[in-house]
């Protein structure tokens, strides 16, 4: 055999992920074509998806909330490199999408358009696997595609960012 | 994929870092050993042979590389008796995690003793290495030590 030059040194870790209550209500509410999320009885932010409390008032958020499938691209990321766990062929877009009814930007893979035409206040919706596929993941929406609206002003998601 | 579990959605998550690592000309020279079933070490300005090498001198600090082959046989210096191996270990039966000092080296090296029950285990005891059956340059290719 030839000299050794590297050796393989890989760091693994199998965890088994258990959803917490709040986690759970949205992952089932994702089987069902649904987005699920929870209100803070003392700022009235809606987190999406939600924890089970407010993070800046630390109390228990019990107030369950359905929010749209559309909202507004805050921010966004073209990526050029192959990722294993979005199956699509780079380059594509990630976003974060605010959507409409909720107070926290939630993770978007951006499709049905060019990959750099997508930009800040732009209008999206959720494009949801067909009924038959629907399971509690965040699988369960495909992608966002863009809608015909005009742009969101700068003003509806300056605190977002 | 998650899945419901007694009314509870729980799923399995691995987070795994595929990492190569370049090993130099020391260490390189060590494992490529292995794949030929030697192990050899490296000798250090005060004369001792260090297994596994070391590219620098732990005493001076200036760069070695003279390597030195050792064993096959060693002298266990100490151990702890695993009695549940879990899925990871090297073996799935019960073994001792052991420093072993190799015949010529002047360090111990850690690795494995498959010696059936601890009772068998004791500090001095003489050990060799069991190979594996086709080495590819890595630490397990030496499978355990077992007592001579």
């Amino acid at each position: 055999m030839s000299a050794v030059t590297s050796i393989l040194t890989p760091i693994r870790l199998d965890y088994t992920y258990t959803a917490g209550r709040a986690t759970q209500r949205f992952l089932l509410g994702m089987a069902e074509g649904r987005i699920l999320g929870q209100r803070c009885p003392q700022c009235t932010k809606v987190y999406v998806p939600p924890r089970g409390a407010c993070p800046q008032c630390g109390v228990p958020t019990t107030d369950e909330v359905e929010v749209s499938g559309k909202g507004t691209v805050t921010t966004f990321c073209i990526v050029r490199i192959p990722s294993d766990v979005l199956s699509v062929p780079p380059p594509f877009t990630c976003a974060h999408v605010l959507l409409d009814g909720a107070d926290l930007p939630f993770f978007a893979l951006i499709q049905e358009c060019e990959f750099d035409a997508v930009r800040m206040g732009m209008r999206v919706e959720a494009v949801w696997a067909p009924p038959a596929e629907l399971a509690p993941t965040f699988e369960s929406i495909r992608y966002f595609r863009p809608l015909d609206e005009p742009d969101a002003a700068y003003e509806t998601y300056k605190e977002h960012l | 994929m998650a899945a419901a579990i007694a009314g509870r959605l729980t799923a399995a998550h691995v987070l795994e870092y595929p990492y190569r690592r370049s090993v130099g000309p020391v260490l390189g020279a060590f494992f490529t050993g292995l794949t030929e079933r030697r192990v050899t070490g490296v000798k250090a300005r005060d004369g001792r042979i260090l297994v596994p090498p070391v590219e620098y001198d732990p005493d001076t600090g200036e760069a070695i590389s003279e390597m030195v082959e050792v064993g096959p046989g060693g002298v266990v210096t100490t151990w702890a008796w695993v009695e549940k191996p879990r899925r990871k270990h090297p073996l799935d039966r019960p073994f001792a995690w052991a420093l072993i000092r190799l015949d010529g080296a002047g360090s111990a090296m850690l690795h494995v003793v498959d010696a059936g029950s601890a009772a068998a285990m004791e500090t001095g005891m003489r050990v060799r290495p069991r190979w594996k059956d086709e080495p590819e340059g890595n630490i397990r290719d030496i499978v355990c030590f077992e007592p001579e």
